[in-house]
């Protein structure tokens, strides 16, 4: 399980540092769920049963699945969501004012001047 | 100019209650100090590292808070008709009281960090009043090399006392003083001496940092007078003599303190006959005597050390007078320049008796003050451990150029024929000439009593420099000796030097042409260079470029983990494959299988599909491992997610064109994805590999029923344990989807917002 969070970081990564924006919401889900698969796995995964308290008894009945992190998790989950659903309006929006999705184009805050040189191709030279 | 002052400058009088004050209380306690006693006062400050707010007085503190104290009086004085009617007034006064108690404290401090806090606090007040008319750019580089230049010295001073209290066992002065030479046997003593030596030299502007000290000189007069020739520059004088009982002694202490004060004496020496500027010519003679005294501190003999502190009071009497002097020319004649006014001496009466006495205790002649000084001086020389020859030369040399500058200092302004251009200028008010004139009366009353000022100020100060207790006796007539024949000489050549000024004058000018001193250009070197590698930095790391940010965020992530795990040592234990049953490999196979496909197809729909499987697949490890609400949640918000992109993604340009350019800027990046993801993976192996503890987790499923009334632990955790989390969590959720609508709206509406073209 270790492994695929790495395989999920990695992936995410490499999106996140790519120029296309596009690329770069889906690296953001991506670690968003990888994140979410740490915690998980961070809880220890031994007991399958889901932690839940039976009508006749006043706890848990044997070992159940570790409760804490879960409910962390669904906290990291719907707050995740949210986030990406406000960057993905702010990165439509800022397409539709700016006409690109280069991240290297994207230079309002800190634009191009002789201390730093722009890029020198675009990825979609074709784009209005 | 003005007759009568405005109203609103009359407050400045009040201001010179402060050093009145302390003075008057310094000098109440002038006979303890005289008869040996130390006051000591202690408070405990930051116990944890030996500071505390400790104050001491004796002999060597009372001379130099004295000297304080009185030009900060006369100089408060001086200042409200000097600066009245400016519209900064307020804040000058209120600076220069702190610069005043700032060096009070500093000659008074008994704890080592204290004294570097009051010495750090004269850089700043000091950066401040040069600095003063902001808005001319020579003050405000001036005022920044004084800062730069001192402010490193302190630092590296600070070093140095923090050796010492390591060395010493304390840092306080009067336990450090104790210990003979304890400091000067530990083999720390090298770098203590260099870190220590720093501080003093940059701050007394010894050659080779002598250089900030002229470029002071567009502070407003009286700060010059006050900061830059009586007291500021004088703190490093103070510091080697207070540190000069434990540190003085060894051959590096002699040799260091007499070859850079003697270069420091005739740089400054032979510099002033180049200037035509009255204050830097003033400026150069301070030079002069800051390296005279520095040069005398290398001495061990009580002779050397009568001379230093002698003269220190010398030429703060006849050196702050002459600035202020200077300061009245200024402000009347509205020039500094040596040529341009002469005759002063029948409009401006009572500035120049001010003037020819402070000028005449400079050149030594008998009666003043300044001859029993030169007296004690030649003296001082011909006791030196280190050269005494050589410094005697050197001694008599600096003391015939500063005659003829004394001369020039006076004879130019004041005496000769008035031009018809000068026949407007008026005598000062009184407040400016009465604090020259009060200078040079004393430097006239100290020369008829020396007996009385070595008695009760030298004599305490030298005793308080770890000498025994010999009496000290100052005259003004040693008797026909070897020091009267060098001040008959000094005279004689002085004069001289005075009639032939201008061939000096050219000579010095020439010299500086043909061999010009790099020291500041070294400096602004030093300054470019700082300035370059933070414009590089700059371009490197803050190109604007989203990548090059990522990068070096994640790159760091990467190479901290990567660094604790391998300082950590403790990597998992191999073999540890878990027991997954077969549907959980095909699981995990799947979720990778989808991650390769997002990072890989060049199609939105692939992507989003891939992305839709990544979730989906997640939410049934979630309900295989025993979290269905988890999974539920999971489900619902992956759904959403993938209807959302894509509803978006049809309106975004397709995913093609990945080939831009830099091919191996996307392997690095590749790497540095695998590094990443290895990283956290060995990391969330290590982690898993460690015991759990789960004492959190049983107090909610021992209270979730009992306590809270709910069976589904992970329910009561949010909404009942934790409920607040819960409600910000919503509030995230709300502030987001309102964000959201309101980016929208604004396209709807069409009007574009900040980024319309």
């Amino acid at each position: 399980m270790a492994i695929l969070v790495g395989i999920m970081v990695a992936g995410s990564v490499y999106l996140i540092l790519g120029r296309n924006l596009i690329r770069f919401i889906f690296g953001l889900v991506l670690a968003s769920n990888a994140v979410n698969l740490l915690l998980f796995t961070g809880g220890r995964l031994s007991n399958p049963a889901p932690p839940l308290i039976p009508p006749d008894a006043l706890t848990p009945a044997g070992p159940v699945a570790n409760a804490l992190p879960q409910a962390l998790m669904l906290t990291a989950i719907v707050i995740g969501f949210a986030l990406l659903v406000f960057i993905f309006v702010l990165f439509y929006r800022a397409y539709q004012e700016i006409g690109t999705v280069d991240t290297e184009f994207m230079r309002l805050a800190e634009p191009v001047d002789a201390v730093t040189p722009g890029p020198t191709c675009s990825i979609e030279p074709e784009e209005v | 100019m003005e007759g009568k002052l405005p109203a609103r400058v009359r407050w400045h009088y009040l201001a010179a209650l402060l050093p009145a004050g302390l003075f008057a209380l310094l000098g109440a306690n002038l006979p303890a100090t005289a008869g040996g006693q130390i006051w000591n006062w202690q408070v405990d400050w930051v116990a944890g590292l030996g500071a505390t707010l400790g104050l001491r007085l004796d002999g060597l503190s009372m001379l130099f808070g004295l000297v304080i104290t009185a030009v900060g009086t006369l100089v408060t004085v001086y200042s409200g008709a000097y600066i009245g009617g400016h519209r900064n007034t307020g804040r000058y006064q209120i600076l220069l009281q702190s610069f005043m108690v700032a060096m009070l404290g500093l000659v008074l401090a008994d704890n080592l960090i204290l004294l570097f806090i009051f010495w750090e606090l004269t850089t700043f007040t000091s950066f401040l009043l040069i600095g003063f008319e902001h808005d001319r750019t020579d003050a405000r580089e001036s005022a920044r090399q004084a800062l730069f230049v001192t402010g490193a010295g302190g630092l590296a001073m600070l070093a140095g006392f923090i050796l010492i209290g390591q060395a010493a066992g304390s840092y306080s002065l009067t336990e450090v003083l104790t210990h003979g030479n304890r400091l000067t046997r530990d083999p720390r003593y090298p770098i203590i001496l260099v870190l220590v030596l720093a501080g003093a030299f940059t701050k007394s502007a010894q050659f080779p940092f002598h250089f900030w000290l002229p470029n002071a000189m567009t502070a407003p007069t009286p700060i010059s007078a006050f900061l830059h020739s009586a007291t500021m520059v004088k703190a490093g004088i103070y510091l080697l003599a207070r540190l000069h009982p434990v540190m003085s002694g060894p051959p590096a202490w002699t040799t260091t303190l007499t070859l850079f004060g003697a270069v420091t004496a005739l740089t400054g020496a032979i510099m002033a006959f180049g200037q035509t500027d009255l204050k830097r010519i003033l400026a150069y003679t301070t030079l002069m005597a800051l390296g005279m005294l520095t040069l005398f501190l290398g001495g061990t003999h009580t002779a050397a050390l009568v001379a230093a502190m002698t003269f220190f009071l010398v030429h703060a009497l006849y050196k702050s007078a002459l600035f202020l002097v200077v300061g009245i020319l200024d402000h009347e004649t509205g020039t500094r320049r040596l040529d341009a006014v002469r005759g002063l001496r029948r409009p401006m009466p009572w500035t120049a008796a001010a003037a020819l006495a402070a000028a005449l205790s400079m050149a030594g002649f008998p009666l003043f003050f300044g001859f029993v000084g030169k007296e004690i001086m030649y003296d001082g020389a011909l006791s030196m451990d280190f050269l005494p020859g050589p410094v005697t030369v050197v001694a008599v040399a600096a003391n015939t150029l500063m005659t003829a500058v004394a001369g020039i200092l006076f004879v130019r302004p004041f005496l000769g024929r008035l031009d018809a251009a000068g026949t407007a200028i008026h005598e000062a008010p009184p407040p400016l000439f009465g604090g020259p004139l009060l200078l040079g009366g004393t430097g006239i009353l100290f020369g008829i009593i020396p007996g009385w000022v070595s008695r009760w100020l030298i004599q305490p100060a030298v005793h308080a420099m770890g000498q025994d207790g010999s009496p000290v006796t100052l005259s003004l007539f040693h008797g026909l000796s070897l020091p009267l024949l060098l001040s008959i000489i000094t005279l004689t050549v002085g004069v001289g030097c005075y009639l032939s000024r201008h061939t000096l004058a050219r000579l010095v000018f020439q010299g500086t042409r043909v061999w010009p001193l790099p020291l500041e250009s070294a400096y602004q070197g030093v300054l470019r260079g700082i300035l370059g590698i933070g414009r590089w930095q700059t371009r490197w790391l803050q190109n604007g470029s989203l990548h090059r940010y990522l990068f070096v965020i994640i790159a760091a992530f990467v190479g901290l983990s990567t660094w604790a795990l391998a300082a950590g040592g403790q990597w998992p234990a191999p073999g540890g494959i878990p027991e997954l049953a077969l549907r959980e490999w095909l699981l995990v196979g799947l979720e990778a299988a989808a991650v390769v496909a997002v990072v890989m197809t060049r199609t939105r729909l692939v992507a989003i599909s891939g992305l839709g499987v990544v979730g989906a697949g997640l939410a049934l490890i979630f309900l295989i491992f025993g979290a269905p609400d988890v999974a539920l949640t999971q489900l619902m918000v992956e759904t959403l997610t993938v209807i959302i992109v894509a509803v978006i993604l049809l309106r975004l340009p397709d995913l093609r064109s990945r080939e831009c350019g830099d091919r191996p800027v996307r392997i690095a990046d590749g790497l540095l994805a695998l590094a990443a993801g290895t990283a956290v993976a060995v990391m969330l192996i290590n982690a898993t590999a460690a015991p759990l503890d789960r004492g959190v987790t049983a107090f909610y499923e021992q209270q979730s029923l009992v306590a809270a009334h709910g069976r589904n632990i992970v329910n009561v955790i949010l909404v009942d344990f934790r409920a607040l989390d819960t409600l910000g969590e919503i509030t995230v959720v709300a502030l987001a989807g309102l964000s959201a609508f309101a980016l929208i709206r604004r396209e709807r509406n069409g009007r574009g917002g900040p980024w319309e073209r």
